[in-house]
């Protein structure tokens, strides 16, 4: 059958100040009617520049250099933006990650979609209706009819994404490029919306380029799979086959490292690279092992809850919203716990709560005994010492216009652990090598460094104060795979050499298996769930966790 | 960045290579205005060497010399008037080349006073948010509602009236520069505190908040550095209303006395002889202030636009 789409020798190039980045580099794709290509590679790779290039949407100053584009046949001149743009819209359509600003809040859904649709078909105002509430219908939204007149902000995160592809298909589009459809979305919803794309596509012959970094969506949704690596095509081929056997090195490596659900490993499989750091800790394990294992939990939580707008009234006031009800939970020392859960579960709030930032409405924080909030100043000083936190976003987390070296010093002097700028020198040294940086990376500022490299600071900041109880809050979920792999290694090196107590929190489950020596499940701000991660990922007790479990993509097994 | 060279690059050579010297050399029209004002500034500075009469000295003013027009000779004294004389036998050249430097000096001194009010009190408001963030921008909010200039003018009238009559003429500048920094910080509150708030919720003062920095180390360390960006853009575009400020604060005679020539004193005395023929005393201060004015608004704006991280 003649290919929806058939891309051969695509070039773009964007010329930057001093050189020019080619982004993509001899790239040749087929998509079949009803088949979804799996586009997938880290970032940078190339993969979303491919699909804006053959819809006409690269950022200037980017442009296509070479290649030609068949759209069923039919030659595209591939540097006419202007040709492109024609097809854009009808008969090539376009989901993006964030279905939260691709709906126009000001319109309805309806408007929004009979719009699309009378665009694209000659149709009068009530058949174009008529066909909104078909194409919304086929997307699996409950009551259609009546759901299709609501704004996007009565839309949940879920059937934002489900109206998107509405959209998108309603002018019965050839092709669909979808750009990390499910990213922003929680696992039972992405299994809900790569179903129904993968059950689209198949019925009405679309050809999919579903363009992703997470290879459990690739394993679960994709026909075959093209892997990407700066700019170039490394191997493409049938999914099962290139993910049971990849061909090439890279391939390989790339899969090897995605943290697997079925089994544990002691270390991050991290490709071919020594990742292992020897550096000397003597600052930092000077005193002895942090943690007196004989000693009770490090942490308790007695009681906790988190209420929030609650308004006291004549009339009942409002009870607001519970963010945490009644959290019941130790952490004994030493120990990686894993708090896991979908957004909004509440994990956040606790970690805001554990991190001191906030206190809680109700119930008590127990840190080494001492409760957190009702302590004197000096004890609660010492307390913030103890905790630190490795924050989620390493290109906010670290002052930019600081140097590293300032950045590192500056918690040595706050809690007078060293008494001027010359003595923190070589205590920064000694931190930049513990989290494998060099020396020299002190007097750069954090521009200069990769998201990878920023979390390695981040976390050489947070050791810094010769803490106990370290709070990771998704450290790793905006960063590639293979840096993922390399940053949890270090920590788990780093929490056994120092004896480090952490709270882990990730929405990632396969992370959560491999880093964690037990988890706890949150979900609507209660406890679902607490027990040892072999027992809970192989013998889950509460519906809720099995079921979340059940939604995670499944990799197949490398041979 | 680029390739690596063993040769350490001379300021020139990071200029060039930095994103504003970069963005710089490519618009002609920041270029054109950085040099006027650069020109401009250099020659009231160098005043008393670059002027051919020290106006600030009554003594070498020649009541005869008065009401010459450009270019031409005194035709009692025979001496040469480049851009003519004044009512009073004035170079005009020499006292536009001091009364742009009191002008400058006054612009400078405002911006600073008011930036540094406004940066402060805008810090603080971000930083604290609540009662405290209420308070000062319902302060800027009533301000705002009066016209700036008319702000200045109570501000001069009351501080003046203050003073003993014997140091008034002394104390002109200060008080000239005290009544537009107090009426200008609004503008430098509003933008450091939307850009503060922003900061705020970034993860490295949630760092420094959990390690428990002092509030002014957090402000100062922080903070201050991340805001710079907004202020450097204000206080240009505010300089040129400084100036201008001052220049309609002595026009309206509520500025600098006469032996303290401001380019608005100039256009002042200028705009008596416009309908009696000698047009070249209020033409060429006013030029003079035209161009200053324009060229810093120009160099603001395409700060504004080159600085905007949107367009990065």
């Amino acid at each position: 059958m003649e290919p929806v789409l058939d891309i051969s020798g695509l070039r773009v190039e964007f010329p930057l100040r001093d050189r020019t980045l080619v982004a993509v580099q001899d790239v040749s794709l087929q998509i079949a009617p009803g088949e979804i290509l799996g586009l997938v590679g880290e970032s940078g790779a190339g993969k979303s520049t491919i699909g804006a290039a053959i819809t006409g949407l690269l950022q200037a100053p980017g442009h296509i250099t070479a290649g030609q584009v068949r759209l069923r046949g039919q030659v595209i001149d591939a540097t006419d933006a202007r040709a492109i743009r024609a097809l854009r819209g009808r008969r090539i359509s376009t989901i993006f990650q964030d279905p939260l600003t691709s709906l126009n809040p000001l319109f309805t859904i309806e408007r929004q979609l009979v719009d699309t649709i009378r665009t694209h078909r000659p149709l009068s105002l009530a058949a174009a209706r008529a066909e909104a509430v078909r194409a919304l219908d086929a997307t699996g939204i409950p009551d259609a009819a009546r759901r299709v007149r609501n704004w996007p902000h009565e839309f949940s995160g879920g059937m934002r994404q489900r109206a998107v592809i509405a959209l998108a298909l309603c002018s019965n589009p050839e092709l669909l490029i979808a750009d990390e459809p499910t990213t922003a979305l929680d696992v039972t919803v992405q299994a809900q919306i790569l179903r129904l794309i993968r059950t689209l596509a198949q019925e009405r012959g679309i050809g999919v380029m579903l363009v992703t970094h997470d290879m459990g969506v690739i394993a679960q949704t994709t026909d075959r799979v093209a892997v990407m690596q700066g700019g170039r095509l490394v191997e493409c081929g049938p999914t099962q086959q290139v993910l049971r056997q990849p061909q090439q090195p890279y391939s390989r490596a790339l899969i090897s490292v995605v943290p697997r659900l079925d089994e544990r490993h002691a270390r991050f499989p991290v490709a071919g690279i020594p990742d292992k750091v020897d550096a000397a800790l003597e600052w930092l394990s000077a005193g002895g092992p942090r943690t007196d294992p004989a000693g009770g939990p490090l942490v308790e939580l007695r009681n906790l809850s988190m209420h929030y707008g609650v308004r006291r009234g004549l009339f009942g006031g409002d009870p607001g919203f519970a963010a945490l009800q009644g959290i019941e939970l130790d952490i004994p020392r030493g120990e990686i716990l894993g708090l896991a859960g979908e957004s909004g579960s509440g994990k956040s709030t606790m970690a805001r709560i554990l991190a001191g930032l906030q206190a809680p409405s109700d119930g008590q924080l127990l840190f080494d005994g001492q409760d957190v909030f009702a302590a004197s100043r000096a004890a609660r000083s010492d307390i913030r010492r103890r905790i630190q936190m490795v924050f989620q976003d390493p290109y906010s987390s670290l002052n930019p216009r600081m140097k590293v070296g300032d950045i590192l010093a500056e918690p040595l002097l706050h809690h007078g652990f060293v008494q001027n700028a010359r003595a923190a020198v070589p205590v920064v040294q000694e931190l930049l090598n513990a989290v494998g940086l060099d020396a020299a990376a002190a007097r750069r500022h954090p521009h200069a460094f990769s998201g990878g490299q920023r979390q390695r600071i981040s976390i050489a900041r947070a050791l810094a104060s010769r803490p106990e109880f370290l709070i990771c809050d998704e450290p790793t979920s905006a960063l590639d795979v293979t840096i993922q792999a390399q940053i949890l290694n270090l920590m788990k090196d780093l929490q056994q050499r120092l004896g480090l107590t952490i709270l882990f929190i990730s929405h990632d489950l396969p992370v959560v298996r491999q880093m964690c020596d037990r988890v706890a499940v949150l979900q609507g701000g209660q406890l679902r769930e607490v027990a040892g991660v072999e027992q809970l990922f192989r013998a889950p007790q509460d519906a809720y966790v099995r079921q979340l479990l059940s939604m995670i993509p499944a990799m197949p097994a490398m041979a | 960045m680029g390739a690596k060279t063993n040769r350490r690059p001379g300021w020139w050579g990071r200029f060039r290579a930095s994103d504003l010297g970069h963005a710089l050399l490519r618009a002609p029209v920041a270029m054109t205005a950085l040099a006027l004002v650069v020109l401009i500034m250099l020659a009231a500075l160098l005043a008393p060497w670059l002027a051919p009469q020290d106006v600030t000295r009554i003594g070498v003013v020649d009541l005869m010399d008065g009401f010459t027009p450009p270019l031409s000779h005194n035709e009692f004294s025979g001496r040469f008037f480049l851009l003519g004389s004044d009512d009073q036998g004035r170079d005009m050249l020499s006292a536009m080349l001091f009364g742009a430097r009191t002008s400058l000096l006054v612009g400078i001194a405002a911006v600073a006073l008011s930036a540094g009010i406004g940066v402060t009190l805008g810090l603080v408001a971000g930083y604290a948010g609540g009662r405290v963030d209420a308070l000062i921008m319902r302060m800027a909010d009533i301000q705002l509602s009066i016209p700036a200039i008319l702000l200045a003018l109570l501000i001069f009238g009351m501080t003046r009236s203050l003073l003993p009559a014997g140091l008034r003429d002394a104390m002109a500048i200060y008080v000239v520069v005290l009544a537009i920094g107090l009426s200008d910080w609004t503008s430098y509150a509003r933008t450091v505190r939307g850009a503060a708030m922003v900061e705020m919720r970034r993860d490295y003062i949630q760092a420094a908040v959990m390690m428990g920095r002092p509030a002014h180390a957090i402000l100062r360390r922080h903070l201050l550095p991340n805001v710079m960006r907004p202020i450097l853009v204000i206080a240009t575009i505010n300089f040129a209303i400084a100036v201008i400020a001052e220049s309609t604060l002595s026009f309206l005679g509520a500025g600098l006395p006469p032996n303290q020539p401001s380019l608005g004193t100039l256009i002042r005395i200028g705009q008596q002889f416009l309908l009696s023929g000698e047009w070249w005393i209020l033409t060429f201060p006013a030029l003079l202030l035209l161009v200053l004015a324009l060229s810093i608004n120009l160099l603001g704006d395409w700060l504004r636009e080159t600085l905007n991280p949107r367009g990065r």
